[in-house]
């Protein structure tokens, strides 16, 4: 069936079980993958997957839900059946509705329709690039994990006042992670992530060569001492902590209390003047954006710290509805619809004038660590505290010199992190989670063996 | 329910597939597989979450599919699908042998499936007897309720969820076994404020095969439990970072051997070369109290299995004797690979997995000493009463969140601290575990790695390691 044939199905299936108000969402996807091992092929992947997320609304306008992988005619009768049944615990507290934005036009960006290129092609490209890779530094042994996949998906969302929205993409991504071997040292291990709309798109090259100088780059290693440092967080890690604590922009987890933010939040300074964050899920350089949530609103370019301050929450149509404003375009589909952020834009505002610009991870010639990477993001963040201490790839950086950092960990609170950033550098790089400039740190605690 | 309705050229669960899976198999054997291995599964899923005083989810699921796996020689070709009809399982095999580029002629034998293992006959009463939705929404409020004991809890929370998966295996080497498993598992969060001071506290239970476990479930010990922990750690320090000798705690302090050592036993790690164990068997590894366990037999724990997802009933293997590294974890694939037998541990999240070789129930044995005599043994360090999460890196370096922490002086507990992880290597940490306690006790968890989330127990007793990076503050 098509995403037609589904919803006609659904909407007689409603019918005759007496269900005048529905909504689905489904996802259908054909993926391939290959990994190799030292030039041989270690595993070939097929799969497709259909998933189908019906809601359905009761006589007292309680909600229940069920997902399936079964889109046959019996299948899509018995999820609603289930899905009714559900209503009957519906949350009677907090009421969902359909999204007000359901029906807005969309913008969908011209993508250039990609073709698979077949299994065979796959394995031939990683092949190449693994032997690139190794032959790159005779200290590179092997290329323990690696993968290149490319995904063709379609999603929908229609609901049964006529809303109706798909659409479909492909997506390809590359990852090469090397480990370095010398004698009477520790094996060290890095790699680089690709993405593209389809495997020709994908800067191969580009991700060899991030791999090996990487991991080549924390050959030369040494214990740091436990101490309190000068930090620049490198684009991609300023990312992964503004991710880990995107709970502070989220009404979802401020209405179950789960934020450091509250209701009234919106106006407070909480950083630096200097810095603007958006979420941008439509932004050219975003491979994985999506026109429409799950709720079918629209995507849209949103300003969460403007000039230090919180400017906007992102919602769901129900924290939207709580909050006395708009949905975002950022709620999933469930029975308890989840929130979360696209893709984060950091930069610096017009604003900085207490920046110390002097500050420059390419010049800098004072003593300072430079967090590469962070690590094990879901054992070191404690959002609803704002807590975090997590191991990260990096280096000391001292008269000039730096030195891997062998084995360490960096503590903080994202309050304290956010308010003593002393430089936001003015370049900023695109990566596959959002785009940022290097962010530096007045003093975070490092802890090393040393 | 969880059979299907019958249609021809289909797979019907609850009903003899048999002659269907072979005809399968006999197109992929014809086709040039040295190897084929057909996993079918049909789930029945639901899940409930309680917050305060409401029920704000309830979230059914169900759904089927197949994953087909093709060896020749050492490489496989694995294809997932949701369609279960004769057309749609023969192309999958076409699919992964054309992923695999056979051309050659030589051609296995297939002698047709063995007798039907059905391991399922008694479970299939299972679906009846577990909790309702209603039953089970009356008691996590219940649960809740039990949490709201003074006005420093500020969010409460109770997650239950069920899931119950029949499969079907059967491979070209004449394998053809049936299960149904059930996995239940309940949760209980809070988080607790006063000023500026701020904690959490969670517990999770869990177990397999036992549809009424939630009925028996003590909930006002466990709310208790997740309580005093929030308490405990509201008003604690941050931890000073260092190296320190610590105490961790039993039942989920096992998540340390789990990840930081047991993934490195685990043939998928030799197969990638990222093990530092993989020539050390029969070698001193740890230290010589230490005697590790993975099993997949332990009744109602949550790693246990009546088949693995290769048609294999788990052995209990003694990974470490001694200190001495006596075994790997090994699947189908890693004994192709590597030459370590399987040992039942091939395992996958679903259909859409190929299996690989994971723990199950994980465990450090007990020995001889009491909680007391570890702590007393230190003058200055740290006891972990309750681990949160970790991971380990592609080099071995693990870390780990301590969700309740205390300091030990002069062999007592002082102080709470909260802030703490424990940093290290397996290869270093091994040897430094120095004493074991006499007080083993499981913990349920969900493992992430290759063949995605799989339900398993981590476990210990008291155990001291003299020596640990802390991180800290």
């Amino acid at each position: 069936m098509n995403s037609r044939e589904i919803t006609t199905q659904i909407s007689k299936a409603a019918d005759f079980l007496n269900l005048k108000k529905w909504d689905y969402g489904a996802s259908f996807s054909n993926d391939y993958s290959v990994q190799v091992d030292k030039g041989e092929a270690k595993q070939l992947k097929a799969s497709q997957k259909q998933i189908l997320t019906i809601r359905v609304w009761n006589q007292s306008n309680l909600v229940g839900i069920t997902t399936t992988s079964d889109i046959s005619e019996s299948g899509i009768k018995k999820a609603l059946k289930q899905a009714n049944i559900a209503s009957d615990f519906g949350n009677k507290n907090e009421s969902t509705e359909f999204s007000p934005l359901a029906k807005d036009p969309i913008k969908v960006k011209e993508v250039k329709k990609r073709n698979p290129v077949g299994i065979k092609k796959l394995l031939t490209v990683l092949r190449e690039a693994e032997v690139k890779l190794l032959e790159s530094h005779e200290s590179i042994k092997s290329v323990p994990y690696n993968g290149l996949s490319e995904s063709f998906f379609e999603r929908v969302y229609a609901n049964s006042e006529g809303a109706f929205r798909s659409y479909s993409k492909s997506q390809a991504a590359l990852y090469l992670y090397a480990r370095a071997e010398e004698k009477n040292k520790k094996p060290r291990s890095s790699g680089s992530v690709k993405l593209g709309y389809g495997a020709d798109d994908i800067d191969i090259e580009s991700c060899i060569k991030e791999a090996s100088n990487k991991t080549i780059s924390h050959l030369n290693y040494s214990s740091i001492k436990t101490d309190k440092y000068l930090i620049c967080f490198s684009p991609e890690s300023f990312l992964t902590i503004i991710n880990a604590f995107s709970s502070m922009f989220n009404a979802r987890s401020i209405i179950d209390g789960v934020s450091l933010s509250n209701k009234n939040s919106i106006g407070e300074k909480i950083s630096t003047e200097a810095l603007n964050i958006y979420d941008d899920g439509l932004h050219e350089k975003n491979i994985s954006s999506t026109p429409f949530d799950g709720e079918g609103t629209p995507t849209k370019r949103l300003c969460l710290i403007k000039g230090g301050r919180i400017e906007n929450f992102i919602h769901s149509e129900s924290t939207a509805r709580i909050f006395k404003t708009t949905p975002t375009g950022h709620a999933g589909l469930g029975s308890k619809v989840s929130v979360s952020p696209d893709w984060i834009v950091v930069e610096k505002s017009d604003e900085n004038f207490d920046l110390k610009t002097s500050l420059d991870h390419s010049t800098y010639e004072g003593e300072f660590v430079y967090i590469e990477e962070l690590n094990a993001i879901h054992a070191g963040v404690r959002a609803s505290q704002g807590s975090f201490s997590l191991p990260f790839d990096g280096w000391l950086y001292k008269k000039g010199k730096k030195i891997s950092i062998e084995s360490a960990t960096v503590a903080g609170d994202i309050k304290y992190l956010l308010k003593n950033i002393v430089n936001i550098e003015s370049s900023q790089e695109v990566t596959t989670s959002g785009i940022s400039p290097h962010i530096w740190i007045n003093e975070l605690s490092i802890t090393g063996d040393a | 329910m969880l059979s299907s309705q019958i249609k021809s050229n289909e797979i019907v669960f609850g009903s003899c597939n048999k002659d269907l899976l072979e005809e399968i198999i006999f197109y992929g054997i014809g086709l040039g597989a040295d190897f084929v291995e057909i996993f079918i599964e049909n789930t029945d899923n639901s899940s409930v979450l309680a917050e305060e005083d409401f029920i704000t989810s309830v979230s059914p699921s169900f759904g089927r599919g197949a994953g087909i796996r093709i060896f020749k020689g050492k490489k496989d070709g694995f294809v997932s699908t949701n369609d279960l009809t004769k057309h749609g399982l023969m192309r999958s095999i076409s699919q992964a042998i054309e992923m695999l580029d056979i051309t050659e002629n030589k051609r296995e034998v297939f002698n047709g499936l063995n007798k039907h293992r059905d391991y399922s006959l008694s479970k299939k009463k299972w679906i009846n007897e577990v909790p309702s939705i209603h039953e089970i929404s009356e008691k996590l409020l219940v649960s809740t309720k039990s949490l709201k004991k003074n006005n420093k809890i500020i969010t409460r929370k109770g997650s239950y969820s069920r899931n119950l998966q029949e499969v079907i295996i059967a491979s070209s080497d004449g394998t053809y076994v049936s299960d149904i498993r059930l996995h239940q598992t309940v949760g209980l969060n809070v988080i607790a404020s006063d000023a500026q001071y701020r904690s959490s506290g969670s517990r999770r239970f869990g177990s397999s095969g036992m549809p009424n476990e939630f009925r028996l479930w003590d909930h006002e010990k466990a709310a208790n439990d997740v309580f005093e922990s929030s308490m405990n750690m509201l008003y604690a320090d941050y931890v000073d970072a260092g190296q320190m000798p610590v105490v961790l705690a039993n039942k989920f302090g096992g998540v340390i051997f789990h990840e930081a050592c047991g993934h490195l036993l685990e043939t998928t790690q030799i197969e990638r070369g990222t093990t530092p164990f993989e020539n050390k068997l029969n070698e001193k590894i740890a230290h010589e109290s230490v005697t590790a366990i993975d099993e997949g037999i332990s009744e109602g724990s949550f790693g246990s299995l009546s088949v693995d997802d290769e048609g294999m009933e788990p052995e209990k293997s003694v990974l470490i004797k001694d200190g001495i590294l006596k075994k790997f974890i090994s699947d189908r694939a890693g004994e192709l690979r590597t030459g370590h037998k399987r040992t039942g541990s091939g395992r996958r999240q679903n259909y859409s997995f190929a299996a690989a070789s994971r723990m199950r129930n994980t465990y450090i044995a007990k020995g001889e000493h009491s909680k007391e005599d570890l702590i007393n043994s230190i003058s200055e360090g740290l006891y972990c009463k309750s681990m949160g999460g970790g991971s380990v890196g592609a080099t071995g370096q693990f870390n780990f969140a301590v969700e309740e922490g205390y300091l030990i002086k002069n062999g007592k507990l002082t102080s709470p601290v909260k802030g703490a992880t424990l940093i290290g290597e397996a290869k270093e940490v091994m040897p430094k575990i120095s004493m074991c306690g006499n007080d083993l006790e499981l913990a349920p968890g969900f493992c992430g790695s290759i063949s995605g989330s799989v339900n398993v127990t981590v476990g210990q007793p008291h155990i001291k390691v003299n020596s640990i990076t802390v991180g800290g503050r």
